[in-house]
């Protein structure tokens, strides 16, 4: 069935409101557009790593999860749902359940590329059948922004903060998606919130509907971290597909797929100076830090177009 | 009657395991209680358990993986030693504080550093405080039996256990033992059918919860009381299981307490080994006896005060050091017990003994009861912190 | 002894607590009011509004609902916390924000 946003949006919502996720977060957007894509009648348990999200949607007693949900810890949200998917498998082995389940973990870029990444790996390569969808705000937003090894180059954050010496971060971000491609499982996904949402919908419900692991990795802004007007984020996200800062694509069965080419990529500046985290690297005598994402960007473009058959 | 048969106690925990058919078993290896996951490992992939095992890539992600598991509604098992057991620590906790029965083997081992692969108990004290139930046992068969208690007691008042026996010592020597016939087994374990779990179709269920000080010492006292709640669950599975097997548990084991007037405190396999010392001492007429210490968790306070009020001087012996420069916990602890319950007579002295596998002889122990001679006969027990047989 | 979420109170007592602080009930944040955190309304133009729901999937507090004929209905002011987000991404300029007032 091809895409209608209307149609989307009736179906049920199995995120609630109520939750208190900063205003204008990417993260709950994330999460109520994922889980929006499951068929009705398909039960799900949610699994949240320690985060922004899970500390502002299970406050005790007020929950915004309408599935069954389970948080652990900070590093094994892959690992925890693995144990839960695994638990069904042996239900239905034994006949003792007839009901559908799909599994679902959610955990930030510190909870993901960070310090849950072995347990990542670990429930991936085991082959458990569960999407784990990162919401990528590229720093450690619960603890107040510090860098992840997602963080992009030369961000401000504060534990890299833009000095008279060390000009904010000096690596580059870590690049995820791929590394979980190299896992060689069935369905890898990068998607962001674009227009009416089509990319980010279809992906989660391919990640979803394809049996065996699935990794989605969705780029959720954080306007405090990021330092822009919360109602600016869908021109943040824009800017970053436009530049192929972020670029849309999909990995099905390892055949890279594009699924966006810009047709004019805009210069990362205009992704950059939309934000306040790289508002040091517009002072004068700091274009070179501008020219090296450039080249970096570019790159990793080149390396996806090419990926892609491109 | 049982079954006779001669196997290692990591058989004997695997085929125990076997016996249960547990439902999801989350394992990595690390000596000495590989051999456990590798036994259950061939019963499952020859079919003769419905276990579904999963090969994590970590301690860490074994405990996690049992979380989830248990909380998705099924039993699930793990079995570890030493760094593996320290490396699922945070893990430990929120298990007990998600109130989550999970069943996990430990073969005691020393830890790093220097990096060591024999018995102590360093791992299993080093997460006394996680709020699990711990058994230990003497023997195989012990860690046998107490693997078949095990899911009972942990079950009832709904907080994880560990089953401790000592790696190497009783792990991988092999004794004669006595299997319980695998439908009395299954009658006496019974079904594990949680009131509320993730894979409920019929309710949704939020777990892991953000717990603000308003509510957070609610819970965790509610958590305490269920380890209060064990103790009185320990001694009815164990009594029940005596009546199946002739093998009757409680939290503590007294050998030859009634009329002994020093008397030696400690934990594990070594009580073996204390016991003929015991059994010697005795032959030439001396007044001496052991209490073997079988759950650490719930601690056996009123037990050991009662056992050991009537004594002159005694002696715990500790297999690990909280180096606070003053005693090992399982000291602290009774000399805690016999304080709240106003028990000021006996001399009492720690000894840290067979840290990294030191071989603990029946002199060993014979030592031990001549020092406590003196310190009965002069009531001064001197310095309380000692190490015993370490070369100076 | 209800373990229903409401009776979990900041008065509720260590015996009545749920066990590991579990709920069994789901979406029980839909009691949290969020709305008071507003310093901007966004307030709709009806008259302006082409019902192309592009407003509806960028919220993060899901606090514009959509009738069983599929368009949209006013805010859920209850829960919107005023971010703004779908004031920006209308095309038609039917969405404008405006100070809270108290």
């Amino acid at each position: 069935m091809s895409y209608s946003l209307k149609e989307n949006v009736m179906r049920p919502e199995r995120f609630a409101a109520g939750h208190r996720m900063c205003a204008g977060c990417g993260s709950p957007i994330a999460v109520r557009t994922v889980l929006r894509q499951l068929e009705p009648g398909d039960h799900a348990v949610v699994c949240s790593a320690t985060s922004c999200l899970e500390v502002s949607t299970f406050m005790y007693p007020y929950t915004a999860w309408k599935d069954s949900f389970i948080h652990n810890a900070f590093e094994n949200a892959a690992a925890t749902l693995s144990g839960v998917e695994t638990a069904y498998k042996a239900l239905k082995k034994q006949g003792r359940l007839d009901d559908t389940y799909k599994f679902i973990a959610f955990g930030g870029d510190g909870g993901t590329y960070d310090i849950g990444f072995q347990s990542l790996s670990g429930a991936m390569e085991r082959g458990h059948d569960l999407v784990y969808v990162c919401y990528d705000n590229e720093a450690y937003m619960n603890t107040g922004i510090q860098r992840s090894s997602s963080t992009p180059h030369f961000a401000d954050t504060t534990t890299t903060p833009a000095g008279s010496v060390i000009p904010g971060k000096l690596q580059q971000k870590k690049n995820l998606t791929r590394i979980m491609v190299a896992h060689g499982i069935p369905y890898v996904a990068q998607t962001t919130f674009i227009g009416n949402f089509k990319d980010i919908a279809e992906k989660a419900h391919r990640a979803i509907y394809t049996p065996g692991p699935a990794f989605l990795n969705v780029m959720a802004p954080c306007p405090r971290g990021w330092r822009y007007p919360s109602e600016k984020l869908m021109q943040i996200t824009k800017a970053a597909v436009e530049s192929c800062v972020w670029p849309l694509y999909e990995v099905v069965e390892g055949k890279y797929i594009l699924s966006y080419e810009p047709k004019n990529k805009l210069p990362v500046e205009e992704y950059l100076k939309l934000q306040g985290r790289f508002a040091h690297m517009f002072k004068p005598g700091n274009e070179w830090m501008i020219d090296q994402v450039q080249q970096e960007v570019d790159r990793n473009w080149q390396e996806l177009l090419a990926s892609c058959g491109k | 009657m049982g079954i006779r048969e001669r196997l290692s106690g990591n058989e004997a925990v695997a085929y125990a395991m076997k016996q249960i058919n547990p439902d999801v078993m989350g394992a990595y290896p690390i000596t000495p209680s590989t051999e456990i996951p590798q036994y259950f490992s061939a019963y499952v992939d020859n079919g003769e358990v419905d276990t579904e095992f999963i090969a994590v890539e970590s301690e860490h992600s074994a405990m996690s993986t049992c979380i989830g598991a248990q909380a998705a509604g099924v039993r699930a098992i793990s079995a570890t030693s030493s760094c593996g057991l320290c490396y699922m620590t945070e893990m430990l906790y929120v298990a007990a504080s998600c109130r989550l029965p999970i069943t996990l083997s430990v073969c005691c081992r020393a830890l790093s550093g220097p990096i060591n692969i024999h018995n102590d108990h360093s791992d299993a004290m080093g997460v006394r405080d996680a709020g699990w139930i711990m058994l230990f046992a003497e023997t195989n068969q012990e860690a046998y039996d107490n693997y078949l208690q095990a899911m009972r007691i942990g079950e009832a008042v709904g907080l994880p256990i560990m089953v401790c026996q000592d790696g190497f010592i009783t792990s991988h020597a092999i004794e004669n033992i006595e299997l319980v016939e695998t439908d009395k087994v299954k009658a006496f374990v019974g079904q594990y059918r949680p009131k509320h779990y993730l894979l409920d179709p019929d309710e949704s269920v939020s777990m892991g919860a953000f717990g603000m000080p308003a509510y957070y010492m609610e819970a965790k006292r509610q958590q305490a009381q269920a380890m209060i709640d064990a103790k009185d669950v320990i001694y009815k599975v164990g009594r029940e299981f005596g009546e199946m097997t002739g093998r009757t548990y409680g939290l503590i084991e007294k050998y030859m307490m009634d009329d002994a007037k020093t008397a030696i405190v400690l934990i594990g396999s070594s009580a073996g080994t204390a016991k003929e010392a015991v059994r010697q001492l005795r032959a030439q007429g001396k007044k001496v006896g052991l209490i073997k210490v079988r759950a650490f968790r719930p601690f056996p306070s009123e037990e050991l005060a009662e056992a050991l009020k009537g004594v002159r001087a005694f002696a715990v012996m500790d297999k690990d050091d909280s180096y606070n420069a003053h005693c090992g916990p399982l000291f602290a602890e009774t000399a805690a017990a016999l304080y709240a319950a106003g028990v000021r007579e006996p001399r009492g002295v720690n000894y840290i003994y067979g840290l990294g596998g030191r071989d603990v002889r029946v002199d060993s122990i014979k030592q031990v009861f001549a020092e406590l001679d003196k310190i009965a006969a002069t009531g001064y027990a001197g310095q309380t912190y000692r190490y015993l047989e370490v070369r100076e | 002894m209800s373990h229903l979420a409401k009776d979990m109170t900041p008065d509720v007592t260590w015996r009545d607590i749920t066990p590991g602080c579990a709920i069994y009930e789901g979406g029980t944040s839909e009691a949290v009011q969020t709305g008071d955190w507003r310093t901007m309304r966004p307030v709709i133009d009806w008259a302006k509004c082409k019902q192309c729901l592009l407003c509806v999937p960028v919220c993060p507090d899901i606090s514009i609902p959509v009738s069983g004929e599929g368009k949209r209905e006013d805010f859920n002011y209850f829960y919107c916390k005023g971010c703004g987000i779908c004031a920006d991404v209308c095309p038609f300029g039917a969405i404008s924000m405006v100070p809270e007032e108290k």
